[in-house]
């Protein structure tokens, strides 16, 4: 078995989705080879090769890579593809849009976002939105595969040493260029690798109350999440979307405000160790996986709560 | 300008899912079926594009059983022009839509492939992607934003901190995310029109086409079901079982 991981960074350093990835390949079994590519990303291959079960870094530093575009990254893996049994990324936005097209220049079937490892060949992905986990065999010869993240345990920065080589980039086939991005700026912690989530659903009622959600979330050092319904009521933005359609999170605590716990939203927090949920609605269905749950409202226990964790 | 959108027949969003209790797959007979919720924000896109000039036809396109057929129709009442029914009652993973696909386009010559950025069935996410591929164009994944222009089109995309803007070459493939529109609902009237628009089927047989299943299904089974918790009084005896029990704070 040899294993290619397309890491996630941000230049600087490997992200957390890379390390569960890790994790994953590690239980598939083999030599792993870590492509690290982007704009100065030199400082994120040396940072991979401190993983641990790492056996080679390749580094291409190129502006060609600085956005991931799907196009000419495919083109990048396919290059080397051919050299391994799998290619492993992140089920993060890079994974998800290029992935795909690699498996098609290969003409190999692809496995999305899976949550287990059985053997070389025979992994278990949710579908249906978590509803169903479905154990899928591959009889393909190389197995392309996206990783869930709050699936797995993230490895430990060991004391690694793997070499890193230059890979040369790959012709540009000059299909799409990058205009623009507008990131939501934040101070705290990224919703997917959070220790804590606090979100809002319909409940909250406005986005100006949102800042209830950010303020608990804040005092607790978490970060601020949202159910699809508080999204499609303007109250949050999207990228702030727990569930089916928006982030899979698995922190160990989630604390649900105002949110009645519909399958999608469940789909995307009910890994998480601990969940707290508070809504008025004693019926709401959040409640059923909920590992305490607080009949209130939400306007006068969220206030509450904060001044009694402000106790200490 | 040509858009072709597909439209896949799903298990309605609001079924609560039941696994089969040979674990062989979902339980699908009598239940409740709807376009993937994803491909009707597809589909409402192009007939945006259509009313506002820049596309002149739109041929909706799904493939599996007979019963696909009222899938196109929705599509048609929603304002498509005509559909395509790729008949087969066999399995078909998203390569094998892809290399479908593929062949339409091939026949049918579009500007455009619209499509939801998942089925909320397999959850899947990379029919579009996939087709993008084999067909050598660029691809707009996650979209909440469509601006066409002259031989190039202006993407903005949901991506994991934000969105991003890209430009792409025309023609590509676009798959589109939950904000960037809101599906009509489609009038009485349009029901009636859509009864009269044109229906090709074609046995998948007739393409030429390799949609062998790569991938086996050994099993399916419910996800581990979370224990039930407890319900707390008040805010301080919350904050003591975070602190005393579960501690997580």
């Amino acid at each position: 078995m040899s294993i290619l991981v397309i890491a996630d960074h941000d230049t600087t350093a490997v992200r957390q989705s890379t390390l569960a990835t890790m994790t994953a390949a590690g239980q598939i079994g083999g030599d792993v080879t870590v492509l690290v590519a982007g704009e100065g990303c030199k400082a994120a291959a040396e940072d991979a090769a401190k993983l641990p079960g790492v056996a080679k870094v390749l580094c291409c530093d190129s502006p060609l890579y600085a956005h991931h575009l799907a196009e000419s990254f495919a083109a990048l893996i396919l290059g080397i593809a051919k050299d391994y049994t799998h290619v492993l990324a992140p089920a993060v936005t890079m994974g998800k849009n290029t992935l795909p097209r690699v498996a098609a220049l290969l003409d190999v079937a692809m496995l999305s976002d899976i949550s287990g490892v059985v053997d070389a060949d025979t992994f278990v992905r949710p579908i249906y939105a978590g509803n169903a986990m479905a154990t899928v065999k591959s009889a393909d010869a190389i197995k392309i595969i996206t990783v869930r993240g709050a699936s797995f345990d993230k490895a430990e920065h060991g004391s690694g040493s793997a070499t890193v080589e230059d890979l040369a980039p790959a012709e540009d086939p000059g299909l799409s260029s990058f205009v623009g991005q507008e990131l939501s700026k934040s101070e705290r912690p990224e919703l997917t690798s959070a220790r804590v989530v606090v979100s809002g659903g319909r409940g909250m009622g406005s986005g100006e109350n949102f800042h209830h959600i950010e303020k608990l979330a804040d005092q607790l050092g978490g970060a601020v999440g949202a159910s699809r319904a508080a999204v499609d009521a303007g109250y949050a933005p999207n990228d702030f979307q727990v569930g089916q359609t928006g982030k899979i999170v698995a922190p160990d605590l989630y604390v649900a405000v105002g949110i009645s716990g519909a399958i999608q939203h469940l789909a995307g927090m009910k890994d998480s160790k601990v969940i707290v949920a508070i809504n008025k609605d004693e019926e709401a269905p959040i409640f059923q996986v909920a590992d305490y749950g607080l009949v209130a409202d939400l306007f006068e226990a969220v206030p509450a709560l904060e001044a009694e964790l402000a106790k200490g | 300008m040509k858009v072709l959108v597909a439209v896949k027949r799903v298990v309605d969003y609001n079924v609560k899912i039941r696994v089969k209790a040979d674990k062989s797959g979902v339980e699908t007979a009598n239940v409740k079926m709807s376009m993937n919720p994803f491909d009707e924000i597809g589909v409402e896109e192009a007939v945006r594009l259509k009313e506002a000039g820049t596309a002149t036809e739109i041929v909706a396109v799904s493939i599996g059983p007979q019963a696909c057929q009222e899938t196109i129709r929705t599509a048609l009442a929603m304002g498509a022009d005509r559909g395509i029914l790729v008949k087969t009652d066999d399995e078909v993973q998203p390569l094998g839509v892809a290399k479908i696909f593929k062949a339409l386009v091939e026949k049918e010559a579009p500007d455009l492939v619209l499509m939801g950025k998942q089925a909320i069935d397999d959850d899947s996410n990379q029919t579009g992607q996939m087709l993008a591929g084999l067909l050598g164009w660029p691809q707009a994944t996650f979209l909440s934003k469509v601006e066409l222009g002259d031989g190039s089109a202006t993407m903005t995309r949901e991506i994991d901190g934000g969105l991003e803007t890209i430009s792409v070459k025309m023609p590509c493939v676009g798959t589109v995310d939950l904000r960037l529109n809101t599906p009509r609902y489609a009038s009485l009237p349009n029901i009636m029109k859509a009864k009269k628009k044109p229906i090709e089927t074609i046995e998948l047989g007739d393409l030429g086409v390799d949609t062998a299943p790569r991938l086996t299904t050994v099993s399916v089974e419910d996800p581990p079901a979370r224990q039930a918790g407890v319900m707390v009084p008040d805010v301080a005896a919350l904050v003591d079982k975070l602190r005393n029990e579960a501690k997580v704070i």
